[in-house]
Order: C-alpha cells, then sequence, then structure tokens
C-alpha cells in the first residue's frame, strides 16, 4: 500500500459568492522511502495540493468536492480534528518555500524546534534532541546556533532549520513545497543534497513541489506534471524526460535553455496559463498546444494509462514527438 | 561575438566603486562601509550581450545602477559612447539618459499600478520630447506594444490587468520608447514562470538584432546567461573574479568559483557534485586576501594574505585566482 494515495481529489475555492475549482481530478500516489516531485508553473494547483494532504487549507473558502486523501491508513477528508492532528507532524511534515517567513523571528531557532517536539515527540523534547536534529541538517557549531535568531541566519541556514523542524517529528512524508526557489543554485545544491541524505538515514517519502524540471531529473524517483488543476502527465522520471507523452511536458522540456547548450532558440510555449476559474473547455492546454487536434477544445481527455505504469491526459500522446524531433504531419 | 578590438566600446566602466556606509551606534556615525562593487572594470561593444552573473548579494545589481547613475558610485569613470557620463550635470544627464534604459526584476512593482500603459509608456516619449503631437504619440505608442509582441488594445488598460510576462513585455515596451542604444536587464526573467521565460528572451534576441541593441544582462541563472549572452562576467562580493566569451568561460570555467557555481546548476543529471561550502560572507567584512579563500576548495596559506590580480589566460578569457 502506497504511503500516500490521492484519487480524483476536486478541490473549488468559494469567492465572492461564486466557486472556482483549483484541483480537478487530481491522483498521485508517493510509496514508502520514493521521492516524487510535483511540477508545473504558478497557477497550476501545486501547493494547493500538497496543502490538501494534511488539510491545512482553510475551509471555507477551500471545499473538497470530491475525492479522498488515504495516508497512514485514513482518507484525511473524512477524519475528526483529533485524528488530524494525529497524522500531521508523525505522519506528514512540511518545508516551506520562504523559511523567513515560516520561522518565528521573535524566538531563538532551537526553542522553535523544541516546540516541535514538545507538540509531536514530547518524551524526545530535550535540549539533546535538538543539538541532534541540528547536527543532522548540517549547522556547525550547533550548541551556539540554537541560540540564534532565525534574522541572524542566512536563507540556506534558515531553510536547514525549518527542515530540521520538520524531520523532528519523525514523520514518514516529507512535503517540500518550493523548498529551494529562494535561494541561490549554490545553496539549492547543498539542500537538495541534504534532502537526499536524510532520506537514505531516515527511509520517508518525500513529495517534492517545484517548477524546475531539471530538479526534478536530480532527484526524483516519479514525477507528476500539473497544468490548469490537472495532473498532465505522470509517470517514472527518466522515461517521462526521455519521452514525454504530453505535448506539455515536452514544451517544458524544451523551454529551459540547458548548459552547456549554446545558442540555439528556445521553444516558448505561447500565450500563458490560464488563469483559475477561465480554464479552457475541452483540453485544458489545447489553446497553447503545438499539436492541437480538431476535437481538443470539445472532449475532455481523461489521465489515460500510456505506456506501463505511465499516465498521460492527452487523447493524442502517441503524437508526441521525442524531445530532440521535430513535429510531424499533426496540428490543425 | 564582436571582435573585441578596434571598434570602440559603447560602454566603458573604469575602475567602478560602490561603498555604502554602514552607520552604527547612537550618533550614526559612519563606521565601516559595505563594499558593494570593488574595483570593477569592463567594457561592453555595440551590439554586444553581456552577461553579469554572481549569487544574491554580489552587488551584480548595484553595478547596473550605478552605471545608470541611479546609484552615485563612489568612484570610478562610467565612458558612455565617448563622454564621461559622471561628470554629467543634471540637466545633461536626463537628456543622456535616453541613450541607457534599463528593465527591471520585477514586473509587479516597477509598473506604476495607477497609470494606464499608454501612459507609462507615453511618460519617456514626453519627458523626451519624442512626440511631435498627441497623434503621433499614439502612433509611436502603438507601435512599441506591436513590437513587444502586445496591441493597440492594451494600450489604455492598467497594469493588474497583465500577466507578469505581459508586463514584462509592458517594462521592455517602456525601455525601447525612447531608443536606447543599451539596455541594463536586470533579471529580467526571474520573476517569471518557465513557459513565459522563454517567450520574453527570445524577444529580447529578436529585438537585438532588430533594433541593433545593446545589453548588459544581469542574472544568477546561468544557463539562461549562457543562452543569451556574448560574453560573461562573473562577479563575486563586488569584484569580478573572472571574465571571457561566454562558451569559453561556461564551458571551460577557470576560476574555483565559476566552477563551482556552474557544478551547482540543476542539469537534470544525477551525479554527485562538489558543492560550495557556507554561505556568501557579509559583504560588510569581506575576508582579506582572495575574496573567495573561505569557500576555496583548493585555497592555499597565500590566498589568505594576497589578492590575486586578474591576469589573461587566453585571447580575451580572464580569471583572479593564484591558480587557475
Amino acid at each position: 500500500m502506497p504511503l500516500l494515495a490521492i484519487q480524483d481529489l476536486t478541490l473549488d475555492f468559494a469567492s465572492g459568492g461564486k466557486s472556482v475549482r483549483a484541483l480537478d481530478h487530481v491522483s498521485l500516489t508517493v510509496n514508502e522511502g520514493e521521492t516524487v516531485c510535483l511540477v508545473g508553473e504558478s497557477g497550476s494547483g501545486k501547493t494547493v495540493t500538497a496543502m490538501s494532504v494534511a488539510r491545512l487549507l482553510p475551509t471555507p473558502p477551500a471545499q473538497y468536492s470530491g475525492g479522498k486523501i488515504v495516508i497512514g491508513g485514513g482518507d484525511v477528508l473524512s477524519m475528526t480534528k483529533r485524528e488530524l492532528r494525529a497524522v500531521r507532524g508523525a505522519v506528514v511534515n512540511y518545508v516551506f518555500q520562504d523559511p523567513g517567513a515560516a520561522l518565528n523571528p521573535v524566538f531563538r531557532v532551537g526553542q522553535q524546534i523544541l516546540e516541535s517536539l514538545k507538540l509531536h515527540q514530547p518524551e524526545h523534547a530535550t535540549e539533546a534532541e535538538v543539538i541532534r536534529l541540528l547536527t543532522m541538517v548540517g549547522i556547525p557549531a550547533p550548541e551556539i546556533r540554537a541560540r540564534s535568531y532565525p534574522h541572524q541566519m542566512s536563507g540556506g541556514m534558515q531553510q536547514r532549520i525549518m527542515i530540521a523542524m520538520a524531520i523532528a517529528t519523525r514523520p514518514k512524508l516529507l512535503i517540500a513545497d518550493e523548498p529551494t526557489t529562494a535561494l541561490d543554485v549554490t545553496i539549492q545544491a547543498q539542500i537538495l543534497k541534504l534532502l537526499r541524505d536524510l532520506q537514505k538515514q531516515l527511509g520517508m517519502g518525500i513529495l517534492l513541489i517545484t517548477h524546475n524540471l531539471r530538479v526534478v531529473q536530480e532527484v526524483a524517483d516519479r514525477v507528476a506534471v500539473m497544468y490548469a488543476g490537472q495532473v498532465v502527465e505522470q509517470g517514472n522520471v527518466a522515461e517521462v524526460c526521455a519521452r514525454p507523452h504530453h505535448p506539455y511536458t515536452r514544451a517544458l522540456l524544451k523551454a529551459v535553455p540547458e548548459i552547456g547548450a549554446g545558442k540555439e532558440r528556445l521553444l516558448a510555449i505561447p500565450g500563458t496559463p490560464p488563469q483559475l476559474g477561465s480554464w479552457p473547455t475541452g483540453c485544458h492546454f489545447h489553446p497553447r498546444c503545438p499539436q492541437r487536434q480538431h476535437d481538443c477544445d470539445e472532449k475532455e481527455p481523461a489521465l489515460i494509462p500510456t505506456l506501463g505504469e505511465r499516465r498521460a491526459r492527452c487523447m493524442y500522446w502517441e503524437l508526441t514527438p521525442a524531445p530532440n524531433e521535430e513535429f510531424h504531419g499533426c496540428g490543425d | 561575438m564582436v571582435a573585441a578590438t578596434k571598434i570602440d566600446p559603447l560602454l566603458e566602466v573604469k575602475n567602478m566603486r560602490v561603498y555604502f556606509p554602514h552607520r552604527h551606534g547612537i550618533f550614526s556615525r559612519t563606521s565601516s562601509h559595505i563594499k558593494a562593487v570593488d574595483d570593477v572594470s569592463f567594457e561592453i561593444h555595440p551590439g554586444e550581450t553581456v552577461g553579469l552573473v554572481g549569487e544574491s548579494g554580489c552587488g551584480k545589481s548595484t553595478l547596473g545602477r550605478a552605471i545608470l547613475r541611479l546609484i552615485k558610485p563612489t568612484a570610478g569613470q562610467v565612458n558612455f559612447d565617448g563622454i564621461d557620463f559622471l561628470a554629467l550635470d543634471k540637466q545633461e544627464l536626463r537628456a543622456r539618459r535616453r541613450d541607457l534604459q534599463i528593465v527591471f526584476q520585477d514586473p509587479y512593482s516597477s509598473l506604476n499600478p495607477r497609470m494606464t500603459v499608454a501612459q507609462i509608456i507615453g511618460e519617456a516619449l514626453d519627458i523626451h520630447q519624442l512626440a511631435s503631437d498627441q497623434e503621433a504619440r499614439a502612433k509611436r505608442i502603438t507601435e512599441l506594444l506591436q513590437q513587444v509582441g502586445l496591441n493597440a488594445e492594451h494600450a489604455s488598460r492598467y497594469p493588474h490587468e497583465f500577466s507578469g510576462g505581459q508586463r514584462q513585455r509592458i517594462g521592455i515596451a517602456r525601455a525601447l520608447g525612447v531608443s536606447p542604444k543599451l539596455i541594463v536587464c536586470d533579471e529580467p526573467v526571474s520573476a517569471l514562470d518557465v513557459s513565459v521565460q522563454a517567450q520574453v528572451v527570445n524577444l529580447l534576441q529578436d529585438l537585438q538584432a532588430q533594433l541593433g541593441l545593446t545589453y548588459l544582462f544581469i542574472a544568477h541563472d546561468l544557463a539562461v546567461v549562457e543562452h543569451i549572452s556574448d560574453r560573461v562576467l562573473v562577479m563575486y562580493l563586488g569584484r569580478i573574479v573572472e571574465w571571457g566569451p561566454a562558451e569559453r568561460v561556461i564551458r571551460n570555467p577557470r576560476h574555483p568559483y565559476t566552477k563551482a557555481l556552474i557544478a551547482a546548476v540543476p542539469k537534470g543529471r544525477r551525479e554527485e557534485k562538489e558543492l560550495l561550502k557556507g554561505d556568501l560572507p557579509s559583504p560588510l567584512n569581506p575576508p582579506g586576501g582572495c575574496p573567495f579563500h573561505t569557500r576555496c576548495p583548493i585555497a592555499e596559506a597565500r590566498c589568505r594574505t594576497e589578492r590575486p590580480e586578474a591576469r589573461r589566460v587566453n585571447d580575451a578569457h580572464h580569471v583572479a585566482c593564484h591558480f587557475a
């Protein structure tokens, strides 16, 4: 049984008497000890999906309109508050994008980690455990650093503190929402390595949310690509990147310049991602799709099995060329 | 690449220093200086794109702004098109600013939310008296909007009605309005979504080909910089530590900092990387000797005391390291 199984999750936001759909039948699994990446552009619904796992979104405005989120043996969406508290921390914990905003500025970082321990692991709530956690996340001179305030630390250090707080509760699943987006590349590489090392030591599953496909290729076992509230493709990372089945995945791969690749013109995706509440009819990607067919604006594709374990939400996925090939004889 | 010899450079920056006073204590005495830009010299030739890379806090944006005199340089020289840009008085500066424009990083805060697109773009035309009458002004605004991939209907709208990529196009149209020779692009794509980044990068390249523009392209994303630049400058703690032709610097970096920076870029391959230890030191109290020695994997005793001079490794490729 997978550690986390999201099935057909549909979520709406109530806004000014109207209801706006944010997630549309999102399905996703994370197995024990596995790293799954959720990749997509801003507004695609990746953060909303992640927040739903521990039901962190305030309801209202959020409203779960369908689907299941099974973690730790139960459906999160039908849990009581008490059951939910048992899942939060002990089963799933989070690392957020902006550590500067996630840490409390008026408490010493050691104290904040201790608080996390007191709530979720009271038997381990000791100074020594705090020092052990700080050492694990690679903070030099942990005894001294535990007494620092967040503003005395750099962004990379703050993110290490956030990770220490998250692993303090010994979760089975760690959800990291763009943990390196606010950081420089050199620090990003350090944090990604830290997450990998911790996973090896602790054997937890990781759901990593990012907009950077190159990061996905470096750290993930499996990937789910999101576009306009839907998972449009999922599968093994190496397979998906070598031969994407959804034209959006292919376009994403081609839109990012590769280091050392010189001056080849970038393949821009025309237009912009659709706004929440104004998703196109039919396939959500069809207005920007280079291999659009006559009925893509009418029929809504389902996330169908393609090859092996892989899935794609495209009726014409077989037309999608490999990243290094051209489109041939398709389009309208 | 544009030949580095013969043609006169469009922009020449010599020994530029930008120091910010650090005030401390009850009388706010200046106790020390933050050396944001410390003795930087380089040239940009007409039609060329020069990329400026480095981690946040290395001084790259300050350098870009100091060239335009948006921040007053502490010392140094900026020669633009044969004139001493730093010696101009206010009035002359205003007139000459036409030739040097900037595109900012954040398309959300760099456009006035109370002005329509026509007002935003038209303001520059008015200041420099580039439109003889209302009709010519409107015509020019439409032309500029089309040049950046928008259309005439957009002129009467407000910034909040646009997406990030479209706003960045408006910012580019505003810069183009006065027909500049050089545009400083300060992280123009880093706030944009990946699918939109490519559109803006392609647009900048198309405009350069059409209008013969010269760019100083400031960014932290090495892949984008390599893609767009003819030459690259690598900056660390206020100093340029390596510079040369883009493909040389990126494919065959010599400075250990450049090497580490390139190694850290996610390449989509699983490999053990040699990672830099620690963070960028505080520019308030930069390390003595070579500024990089605290994080350098090959530092020796000499690096702690002796600042390496820049030297040529071949052709136009230079590096400031004792051992590179």
